[in-house]
């Protein structure tokens, strides 16, 4: 069956594009609400809000390989980002990324064979007064040990 | 300490727009919409010598000024909310915790340049900053503060609240237009500079989070009252946002011209058990670092200049003994490798050469001459690449051979054994 925003979601998009002088700006917030739909943003995803954005669809297609935020491929229930830039790593960012690899047994990239984590590496999240952070979907868990991390993916399960 | 931005930033509620306007807030917009030209307004802005927060500190009331007074296309305000320096984290306390703050500040950007749109372009994310302004912009609508006519002025003036989707190189000016626009974030050629020719050809300002956050406190108290802050170049307060091994990391506003030594030992505390300092990173990663034979430099745009490094967007990075500066420098390497847009060759090329020289010096496989050809990388990418992404990857490079060479040549020394040095960072 092919892919389709729902009337109301539909009714959302228009409203967002609605917003800004040109239509195309509505781009990135178009993919937020695909990715909230459909978890992810397959193919089929960029065709629909190039639709709505009246775009080729291999404009859309380029928009979202260049931000690291959009999920090309389905994802797991918790996405599990681990800053690895300096103030991070210096104050136990490593490690953290070290024992998430071990716990978990998958590298970054990757998903949990139960669908539940996928592990991910990104750039200074801007709390690096309160490093080391790790960001599971939209938030942020700072200062974090080991042990408070364990704690924290085991109350996930 | 806290004196301006800061001040009251733990009041309990402050977010809400009645806890802010009883403590005095949007007294700034009635006054400026009933009482103050625009003219006069960025007249004012000039003369509190505020520069801009982002990094490159340039003056906020002449940038404000080159917008042209008339103009056939929509003249836009937009606010860079990207925070996405390496060491940097105050936009996002501001937005946080004092929202109104901001939005403050737009309000009075776009009634000096005759804006009626305004977009806050913030950091993919920080999805729930975006969230609490999204509420902050409708309780201000909901007042009349934002919207049409705003207290019967006539004024209209509708904010968008933008999130980019993770890519530093949006906070560079231009390419944070071209993805506001729709298109992938990539720089754009300068001149014609934003404020003549921006967001969708009109005339924009893109002013940083803290320095629109200053604007109300200008317009109450007036220019005079800033400057009682700071030097006379270096006007006001800033915030610097510390990390790394100190006892008390966190945001501290501070007079610019406070010490350094003054920074890091009396209000952090400084270094955490067992840390000895090593060396300091003074206004983001994108800066020169120093040894720790800088304690004494005032920190204010000309002090830290005339010592080689940069004010920046005040992110001060601390390192201490148990850090490798061949990691340190590693690791900001890749990190400018992974965010170079692959628009003009020497950035993108230079970076992925920067990290392979440092990934074999770190890994115990240098080379002799590896330190020359690292330096000649950097002169490729100073000046020559098309933003300043290019130059920032070069600082670390240039700066911590300059500052630690003797680990460096070590290092490369040691070639022989190949094996991972126990140090963080180099991931
Ligand atoms: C690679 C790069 C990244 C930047 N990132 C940011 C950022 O995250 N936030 C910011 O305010 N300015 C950033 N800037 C600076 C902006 O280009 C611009 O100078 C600033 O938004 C102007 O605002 P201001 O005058 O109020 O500082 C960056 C610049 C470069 C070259
Ligand atoms: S380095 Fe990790 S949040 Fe800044």
């Amino acid at each position: 069956m092919a892919l389709e925003f729902k009337p109301a979601v539909v009714d959302e998009c228009r409203k967002i594009i609605s917003r800004y002088p040109q239509p195309r700006s509505a781009v990135l917030p178009l993919l937020y609400v695909a990715q909230r739909e459909f978890g992810y943003v397959p193919k089929e995803a960029e065709a629909l809000v190039a639709d709505l954005l009246e775009l080729p669809p291999a404009d859309v297609a380029g928009v979202v390989s260049f931000y690291t935020m959009f999920h090309r491929q389905p994802v797991g229930k918790y996405v599990v980002q681990v800053c690895r830039t300096l103030s991070c790593a210096i104050m136990g960012g490593d490690n953290l990324a070290d024992h998430l690899q071990k716990k978990l047994g998958i590298g970054p990239g990757e998903t949990t064979p139960d669908g539940k984590f996928t592990l991910k590496w990104v750039e200074c999240l801007a709390s690096c007064g309160t490093a080391p952070v790790v960001q599971i979907n939209d938030d942020y868990h700072e200062n974090l040990t080991i042990q408070e991390l364990d704690r924290l993916l085991d109350s996930l399960r | 300490m806290n004196d301006i931005v800061f001040k009251g930033i733990d009041t309990p509620n402050l977010r809400q727009l009645a806890v802010y306007e009883a403590n005095g807030g949007y007294a700034a917009v009635r006054k400026a919409l009933k009482d103050i030209k625009p003219d006069e307004l960025i007249e004012m802005v000039k003369q509190s010598g505020l520069r801009g927060r982002g990094g490159a500190g340039f003056p906020t009331g002449m940038k404000w000024s080159f917008v042209p007074k008339v103009s056939a296309e929509p003249k836009y305000v937009v606010v860079n909310a990207d925070e996405s320096e390496p060491g940097t984290f105050k936009d996002r306390e501001l937005m946080e915790k004092n929202p109104h703050q901001l939005l403050e500040g737009i309000i009075l950007a776009a009634w000096a340049i005759g804006s009626h749109k305004s977009f806050i372009y913030i950091r993919g994310e920080f999805a729930h900053i975006a969230k609490i302004l999204e509420a902050a912009a409708l309780e201000a609508e909901a007042r009349g503060y934002l919207g049409k006519n705003i207290f019967g002025s006539g004024f209209d003036l509708d904010l968008v609240i933008h999130r980019g989707a993770g890519a530093y190189i949006c906070g560079e000016e231009t390419a944070l237009l071209d993805s506001l626009e729709g298109f992938r974030g990539q720089p754009r050629l300068k001149p014609p500079f934003p404020a003549v020719k921006g967001l969708y050809g009109g005339p924009t300002i893109v002013n940083n989070v803290e320095t629109l956050s200053f604007v109300p406190f200008i317009v109450n108290e007036g220019p005079a009252a800033f400057r009682k802050f700071g030097t006379e170049k270096s006007p006001g307060t800033k915030i610097f946002s510390v990390s790394g091994p100190v006892k008390k990391p966190g945001n501290y506003e501070l007079p610019l011209g406070t010490p350094l030594r003054k920074l890091l030992e009396e209000i952090c505390g400084g270094m955490l058990g067992g840390h000895e300092l090593l060396a300091v990173i003074p206004g983001g990663s994108s800066v020169p670092v120093w040894n720790k034979d800088y304690l004494d430099v005032p920190l204010d745009f000309e002090s830290v200049a005339a010592k080689g490094s940069l004010l920046g967007s005040g992110g001060v990075i601390v390192m201490s003994s148990k850090t490798s500066m061949v990691a340190a420098t590693l690791n900001l390497t890749r990190f400018y490798r992974h965010e170079s847009c692959g628009k003009c060759t020497p950035c993108r090329e230079g970076t992925y050469w920067m990290e392979k020289v440092l990934g074999r010096i770190h890994r115990g496989l240098g080379m002799p001459g590896d330190l020359e050809l690292l330096l000649d990388l950097c002169s490729t990418l100073e000046g020559r690449s098309f933003c300043a992404l290019g130059d920032a990857a070069a600082m670390p490079v240039r700066s911590s051979i300059l500052m630690f060479r003797d680990e460096y040549e070590a290092r490369i020394r040691e070639a022989a054994g190949g094996k991972t040095p126990e140090t963080a960072g180099s991931r």
